[in-house]
């Protein structure tokens, strides 16, 4: 019984390897606001959305469209996946009840457990079960209805029957039948529990059609020793079918453990979408395009980390940049553009996790790989150091990104003069670009913009950060050729009130 | 001819063993060998063996030639494997000697036989499969395919089969409620661990934990067992009687010869496993010509065997050396820097006589070797340094001693003896005692800082350390036939120093110079 609501054809491993760049890609990105709100304090869910959000690159649209289908059967029906969820948490939450592999450790004490926690997970199954017959017209994704048809199918009533008849026997409430072997010595050996009799009457007729002889002792009760070997004996007996039904109550949470962890990503989305709905702020599936031509629409695009920090709807941004590899971002300072360059770099993030979007509409390229390589603003101090350290983040970037990655930059090559900062900044992006790379460059070095701006127009998109005639800003984003100022003049008179001269 | 012994072809041990406490052990670094080659092999009591050289040729290449069988390395797995197996036989019967159910023992007792009869057929049915050379393995051979088909081997070896094979077709059921016990034969029940297993498989997401405890199998019975085991011999009645029956019958089941072959190939086998680890560091081992009327002996690229093995331990590079006697040379006299190898290079003399007269081979490419009657041998010992005129008196004492005792066929070596008084008395000492060893005709080494003594006599080589030749204080461990180089060290080590005339002169004007 296999869950598959994260892929079509595997299973999810919450422990995979993370890219290498995870923490700075969450820290550029604020990846943790969005995490915040998908997980509301569970950090299970937490968890396997990170893991979810930092490996979509790995996806082709397929396995997009996939989840995608399942969360919007999530979306609309919550509450039932709140509490599949819900049973599948409270499930695992058994093991530790009954100490299974704490305490126990001769095979004894693992059959008791191992009885008791199989009762429960028996139960439990059943459970499941009700909600797949009850609820199972309600969804149409390929996943969730899969699903349901396999418990359908794998738990029939018969089924439950039988396990709970092996559970009965298990309690060895009339004794235990042992086989065995000598060994050197002629030390008994492989010491096998067997199946009980069906019945009282099947072990009669065992007995009355015996033709060898048997014999019975009994240990004296004061014989201390002897009631231990006898012990010993027992748990040698009891060996290997505590061991299967120790496993198999392992294999049963396991399959709950899988269950919870699909799951918690999908309980992430309907988290995230019902904050974002009392926000009034839209959300989009998007169309997740193959590597190939670039392909790069968006309208009323937001950055969600934003809406959720000030905790009210944001002003969204829309561009129509299809067949544009480079994106160039100047223009005035706080207008918005690391918020818009971060609401790029999350919202195909999303896209990529099969999630919905947050904008109006979102069509896009997957891509391989997400690298940021943001400005660092706390070492200011060591400006010689600090443009090594630059430079040294976007090798390790430059030796990690394959053609068909997103690299978003930001005041990248600015810690050095702007002559030797644009030279360098322009022969990177060029390579980049000429390699198939897409990249999304917020910056104020005006030559270098300037420079492509005058021998590549048609492949580059230029946006500047809008700036109304009397100074302020609308933080949206317009078409247009990158000027030479950025109007950092009008901050400074902003914070010192005085006039320009 | 009858096969009698692995060690002596003639099965008589006539040689003489040295005490433990015998000098030569210390000096020559042999106890740390004897120690290391034995250390595995404690319970064969090879140390007497390692305490007995030889002084005939033949009995030498009668173990060289096994030696040189057993460098077959499948030959040597397989004798590995006979004596591993050999010594599971007697832990098996020593355990039996312990036990108290009789059913227990006789199970332990019958586990002997069998383990014994497989090492003897499997490593006869080997033997048959190798070329051998040495007359020791090929008269072994002989005499075990001889006892392997003799018609009380067999009885022994197929009766124990047929016995173990009745009780491992036992099979019995125990049915325990309560305190209570049946004991039944088994008649078919399933193994119900197998069919809870398939019933949850399909819940199956990956590998799980393991709970199967792994539980010792003992060798003893408890007195439950026991019991259970006086009701499974009951149910099974012919088994069992046939088993005492076996056990009765083959009291003293094993060959004296082979189980004397076991201990005493262990001789070889542990020498062996000792070099192992050189040779496969690259260090040469060869077989010794020997000599007994001739006294032109010489060694290339031998080496001290206590410390390469030390060496090699710590990853350090081992230096070989060469040496030979021709003609009418007699005694090596060595002379070097202090830490420059001149012990070790003794040390190296003495251990390839030492080891070519137990029949071992010896460290180098080549050798050629005199067969002694003894080695004696007196190191200067620096604990006795306190008292200066009791030590000069010991050694002299120890010299007669030597001299005294010493033939025609003995070797001595002796390592810095007199440096406890007056350069003058030590010149006049040592030079008096090199006269009374060429009169006795001995071969041996001197390690000496007298220079003079080098150029004595025409029966005396010197040999000196040799430096590296960009820089005069470096030290190689190498040894080579030269005239004692006295002041070159002196100077070369100064300089290390810092304090040859110009470096000192230098200094002082240096210095002066910010004093004016």
């Amino acid at each position: 019984m296999k869950v598959r609501l994260l892929y079509e054809n595997r299973g999810f491993d919450p422990d995979q390897e993370l890219p290498w760049h995870k923490e700075v890609l969450a820290r550029d990105l604020e990846l943790n606001r969005l995490l915040e709100a998908m997980s509301r304090g569970d950090r299970f869910v937490e968890d396997v959305a990170r893991t979810v959000l930092l490996t979509g690159s790995e996806n082709d649209p397929a396995t997009m469209h996939y989840r995608q289908e399942i969360v919007k059967d999530c979306l609309a029906n919550p509450d039932v996946v709140r509490e599949i969820y819900n049973l599948a948490v409270d499930t695992l939450k058994a093991r530790k009840k009954h100490h299974l592999g704490i305490f126990t450790y001769y095979p004894s004490s693992v059959l008791s457990s191992a009885v008791g926690l199989m009762g429960l997970l028996i139960e439990m199954a059943g459970k499941l079960k009700n909600f797949a017959d009850k609820h199972g017209h309600r969804f149409e994704s390929r996943g969730i209805s899969n699903l349901f048809a396999l418990l359908k199918n794998e738990l029939a009533d018969d089924y439950f029957t039988e396990v709970q008849q092996h559970v009965k026997n298990l309690k060895l409430d009339n004794g235990l039948i042992i086989s065995a072997e000598l060994g050197r010595g002629n030390v008994g050996n492989n010491y096998t529990l067997c199946k009980p009799a069906a019945d009282k009457f099947d072990w009669m007729k065992r007995l009355i059609g015996r033709k060898d002889p048997a014999y019975t002792f009994q240990i004296h009760p004061r014989d201390q020793g002897g009631h231990q070997a006898l012990a010993e004996l027992r748990n040698r007996g009891v060996n290997t079918a505590a061991n299967a039904l120790a496993r198999s109550a392992e294999h049963i949470l396991d399959f709950f453990f899988t269950l919870k962890k699909e799951l918690a990503f999908y309980i992430g989305c309907i988290n995230l979408y019902e904050r974002l709905s009392n926000l009034k702020a839209p959300v989009a599936f998007p169309f997740p395009k193959p590597v190939g031509e670039n392909v790069l629409s968006f309208r009323e695009l937001y950055d969600v980390c934003l809406a959720l920090t000030v905790d009210e709807k944001v002003v969204g941004n829309s561009v129509s940049g299809d067949g544009k590899s480079l994106v160039l971002i100047t223009g005035a300072n706080q207008g918005g553009k690391t918020t818009f360059l971060r609401s790029l770099g999350l919202a195909q993030l999303m896209m990529e996790s099969g999630m919905y979007v947050p904008a109006v509409s979102y069509s896009s390229n997957v891509s391989s790989g997400i690298f940021t390589h943001f400005r660092r603003e706390e070492d200011a101090e060591m400006e010689s150091g600090k443009w090594d350290e630059e430079l040294g983040r976007m090798s390790d970037i430059v030796d990690s990104i394959e053609p068909g990655a997103i690299v978003l930059l930001n005041e990248s090559f600015a810690s050095t003069n702007e002559r030797e900062g644009s030279e360098i900044a322009r022969q990177v992006v060029t390579a980049m670009l000429e390699s198939g790379i897409r990249v999304f460059y917020v910056t104020h070095l005006y030559e270098m913009a300037n420079k492509f701006y005058l021998t590549n127009p048609a492949g580059v998109l230029f946006l500047r950060a809008e700036r109304k005639e009397d100074g302020s800003r609308t933080f949206k984003m317009i078409e247009g050729r990158p000027l030479q100022t950025s109007f950092g003049e009008d901050l400074y008179y902003k914070f010192f009130g005085r006039q320009k001269i | 001819m009858e096969y009698r012994s692995i060690l002596f072809e003639t099965g008589e041990d006539t040689s003489e063993e040295l005490p433990k406490t015998c000098a030569l052990y210390s000096d020559l670094n042999l106890d740390r060998v004897i120690r290391d080659v034995t250390a595995g092999y404690r319970d064969y009591n090879l140390e007497p063996l390692y305490r007995k050289t030889l002084n005939s040729e033949a009995a030498i290449q009668y173990r060289q030639a096994v030696f040189k069988d057993l460098e077959d390395d499948n030959l040597f797995e397989q004798l590995k494997v006979f004596t591993q197996n050999m010594a599971d036989v007697r832990k098996y019967l020593s355990l039996a000697g312990k036990l108290d159910c009789k059913y227990n023992r006789e199970g332990w007792f019958l586990h002997a036989v069998d383990t014994y009869c497989r090492a003897v057929s499997e490593f006869a049915d080997h033997l048959t499969g190798v070329t051998l050379k040495s007359r020791g393995l090929l008269l072994f051979r002989n005499f075990l395919l001889i006892y392997i088909d003799s018609s009380d081997y067999k009885f022994l070896k197929e009766e124990a089969r047929q016995v173990k094979e009745e009780l491992a077709k036992v099979k019995y059921c125990l049915h325990i409620k309560g305190n209570r016990i049946t004991v039944r034969k088994y008649e078919g029940e399933t193994d119900y661990s197998t069919e809870v297993e398939k019933a949850f498989a399909k819940f199956k997401q990956g590998e799980v934990t393991d709970y199967l405890f792994r539980f010792s199998q003992d060798a003893g019975m408890n007195h439950l067992e026991a019991q259970i085991a006086a009701y499974v011999a009951k149910i099974y009645p012919e088994t069992f009687r046939r088993l005492a029956k076996f056990c009765e019958d083959n009291a003293g089941f094993q060959e004296d010869k082979i189980v004397a072959f076991d201990r005493e190939v262990q001789f070889y086998l542990a020498y062996l496993d000792y070099i192992a680890g050189m040779k496969q560091s690259g260090l040469n081992f060869c077989y010794p010509q020997l000599t007994s009327e001739n006294k032109e002996i010489s060694s290339r690229d031998g080496f001290d065997l206590a410390l390469a093995d030390k060496l090699l331990s710590d990853n350090s590079s081992v230096v070989c050396n060469d040496f030979y006697l021709t003609g009418e040379e007699r005694i090596i006299v060595v002379t070097g820097p202090n830490q420059g190898g001149k012990t070790t290079f003794a040390r190296t003399f003495g251990q390839l006589h030492y080891l070519a007269g137990l029949g071992c081979p010896v460290p180098g490419t080549e050798a050629q070797l005199f067969i002694f009657d003894r080695i004696y041998t007196h190191f200067e010992r620096e604990e006795n340094i306190q008292d200066l005129q009791g030590k000069l008196e010991n050694d002299l004492v120890r010299i007669k001693e030597i001299l005294s005792e010493a033939t025609s066929q003995s070797i001595i070596i002796l390592n810095e003896v007199f440096n406890s008084t007056t350069l003058q008395d030590e010149t006049f000492l040592s030079e008096k005692v090199v006269e009374e060893i060429i009169e006795l005709d001995l071969i041996g080494v001197i390690v000496t800082f007298v220079d003079e003594l080098a150029s004595k006599n025409n029966k005396i080589v010197s040999m000196a350390g040799v430096m590296e030749q960009s820089d005069f204080s470096a030290i190689t461990f190498k040894f080579a036939r030269k005239s004692p180089q006295g002041l070159a060290h002196a100077i070369s080590v100064a300089e290390k120093h810092g304090l040859t005339y110009e470096q000192v002169k230098e200094k002082i004007s240096n210095e002066g110079s910010f004093t004016i």
